[in-house]
């Protein structure tokens, strides 16, 4: 199974403050890190590696030429081989054209290396604009069918099983390859990475994949290929919804909860 | 960590064991302070990252990390919990005898088993022989191709979970320190554990006593030769003064941290506290202390990874021993002071950081005796 994991360098949202005055983000002096998501498609993805022989993940990000700290970071925790998709005319893109460069940095890898990707996967989103779009983006741009919102992926019977949580229980769903699959908070976490692992993706030279190696329209990428402007950016008000009762036995919870109701005069 | 001077490797390793250790140990601190319990998944799984081979050379499978390395690694570990800390680097680190004295298949032997896991400890002190090394009464005495061990080990670390120790033993009392040898004893052959003691602090580490009650070791155990016991582990000891003083300089740095948050939390007059110059000096000299002992040990560490001469190194290692144990007193002592009231409850995380801190002035050689060490070497014309 040759697998590619899309991932992306973001502002590690824990260690941001809001400028009281101004309300913007304070973005000076706070780590990067690589999206959370985007690290369970990278566990999901070395599990499968793990799980079927012969299998491959490559990882790619979009960024400057920091965002090859995040491609170590991935390095380090299961993927095989690395590459930054950067340059001046990438700056500003939303995520159509994100998801358009990403597409042909996709095609231009296959090329490349002769092999085509079986599976791409991406976190559902990314913590720092929180779209969720460029998954679902990207595989209409291959022309891929796409499933959004897994928390698992096995591969059993020479298919892919493809678990999505609803409101309800569990959707399994299967679909052709090749496919881009979107991947939610898994029920295991990453793998740590390991002394040995972190000191050879330290030493890992990543090729960068520049405008002119993909063989790109320009006019579809970038701050000219955007149509998304943004108005306004604004802190959405808190809004308290319901109550949650937390007792350690469920009877006591169900008495608050009674109490609760008749005080209220709803029982 | 407050070390700019970290080159990318160190930083990288330093980070890996920092976010290992706050998902995986500082969820637990807490409980093992209260239970006095090695969290024993957490050594295994440090293993699975591959720290079990933080002190094997790499040409026996093991990280092969320079001393400087070394050092930040403990201070990490001292950071989130010193107990913890000390007994697992404790338990990797008790190979080094064997691998700077020992036979080829004994360095195998060793490496190996660390490598699988295993606890290492070194069985020195005795009831009646803590400073006074020579006042032990452990005997080792050879019978055909065996040594037939016998006498009590208290205040072991790591003596109630060990899987090999590294005993110390007269073969000849008449010879003095000259009589000493040393023994790789896998617990196999017979060694029991008696009581385990409740400690002040450093309380994930265990302690206790080790007996050997006619153990039965192959002479090919001895590690080095009959009678160069004592010289063999002074070199180690020397080298543990520095890096187990290491774990220390996290426990203190880990105190100012607390000491500075709740600083600039804490309001009185109307103002953060650590707007008051009382506290704000109080919070430079610990930042002072925690730095120079820092420093200190890390020349420490250089001395020892640059092979300098042993009464160099021995005056370092047991001068910067003093200090920074000395220090991490006094910083972990303020931060309670800083945090008030609340510093002196279980609630807040100093109380404990003064606790663990204590004995670091007490054991590798109390403070009196390192600084008759390094006052000897320091007057000698």
């Amino acid at each position: 199974m040759n697998i590619l994991v899309c991932v992306k360098q973001v502002p590690d949202t824990t260690e941001i403050k809001i400028d009281p005055e101004t309300n913007t983000l304070i973005r000076a002096g706070v780590p990067s890190i690589v999206n959370p998501f985007d690290t369970y498609a990278l566990e999901v993805a070395a599990r499968l590696k793990d799980s079927i022989g012969g299998s491959k993940v490559t990882v790619m990000a979009m960024g400057p030429e920091q965002a090859k700290a995040a491609l170590k970071e991935c390095l380090s925790v299961g993927a095989d081989q690395a590459y930054l998709v950067s340059g001046r005319e990438f700056g500003g893109s939303d995520t159509l054209a994100t998801s358009y460069v990403l597409s042909c940095a996709v095609k231009a890898v296959e090329e490349k290396s002769g092999e085509n990707f079986d599976i791409i996967f991406c976190g559902k989103q990314a913590i720092d604009g929180d779209t969720g779009q460029v998954g679902p983006e990207l595989a209409e741009h291959l022309g891929y069918p796409q499933i959004t919102y897994a928390s698992d992926v096995t591969f059993e019977n020479d298919t892919i099983k493809v678990k999505r949580e609803n409101d309800e229980g569990y959707d399994y769903l299967t679909c052709p390859l090749p496919c881009v699959i979107t991947i939610v908070k898994t029920p295991y976490e990453p793998r740590y990475a390991t002394i040995k692992s972190k000191m050879a993706a330290n030493r890992a030279v990543i090729p960068t994949l520049s405008a002119e190696d993909l063989k790109i329209d320009t006019t579809m990428c970038g701050l000219k290929g955007s149509p998304t402007k943004v108005k306004k950016t604004f802190t959405p008000v808190r809004e308290k919804h319901g109550i949650k009762i937390e007792d350690k036995e469920a009877a006591d919870a169900a008495k608050e909860l009674v109490d609760m109701l008749s005080d209220a005069k709803i029982l | 960590m407050g070390y700019a001077l970290m080159t990318d490797e160190q930083r990288e390793l330093v980070n890996l064991l920092h976010d290992f250790q706050m998902k995986e140990l500082a969820p637990r601190v807490e409980e093992c302070d209260l239970t006095g319990e090695f969290p024993m998944d957490v050594h295994d799984k440090l293993g699975e990252l591959g720290f079990h081979g933080m002190d094997i050379p790499a040409e026996y499978g093991g990280c092969g990390f320079d001393e400087v390395t070394n050092y930040l690694i403990r201070e990490e570990f001292g950071m989130v919990d010193a107990g913890f800390g000390f007994s697992y680097t404790l338990s990797k680190s008790g190979s080094s005898t064997v691998i700077r004295y020992g036979t080829e298949e004994q360095k195998k032997y060793i490496c190996d088993r660390v490598l699988n896991g295993a606890i290492v400890c070194n069985c020195i002190t005795e009831a009646n022989a803590g400073s006074e090394v020579t006042a032990m009464r452990t005997t080792a005495k050879k019978v055909g191709d065996e040594y037939i061990l016998n006498g009590t080990k208290c205040f072991i670390s790591n003596g109630p979970i060990a899987d090999v120790y590294m005993v110390i033993a007269y073969t000849d009392k008449s010879k003095g320190s000259h009589g000493l040898s040393l023994f790789m004893v896998p617990k196999e052959l017979g060694v029991e554990t008696g009581k385990h003691e409740n400690k002040m602090g450093l309380r994930a580490s265990v302690t206790g006593e080790v007996i050997f009650n006619d153990v039965k070791v192959p002479a090919k155990n001895l590690v080095g030769k009959e009678g160069e016991g004592y010289r063999n582990i002074l070199a180690n000891l020397t080298r543990n003064r520095i890096l187990n003083t290491s774990i220390v300089v996290g426990t203190a740095q880990h105190a100012l941290n607390e000491a500075i948050k709740y600083a600039n939390e804490r309001e009185t007059f109307g103002t953060p506290i650590k707007n008051h110059q009382g506290i704000q000096f109080m919070l430079a000299d610990m930042e002072q202390l925690v730095q120079a002992s820092r420093n200190y040990l890390i020349y420490g560490a250089n001395l020892l990874q640059r092979n300098a001469p042993k009464d160099v190194i021995s005056q370092v290692a047991a001068g910067a021993k003093v200090f920074a144990s000395e220090a991490a007193m006094k910083v972990t002592t303020d931060a309670v002071q800083v945090l008030g009231g609340y510093g002196y409850m279980r609630e807040y995380p100093v109380e404990k950081l003064m606790r663990d801190t204590k004995i670091f002035s007490i054991f590798e050689g109390t403070n009196q005796i390192n600084r008759m060490v390094q006052g000897r070497a320091i007057t000698k014309i």
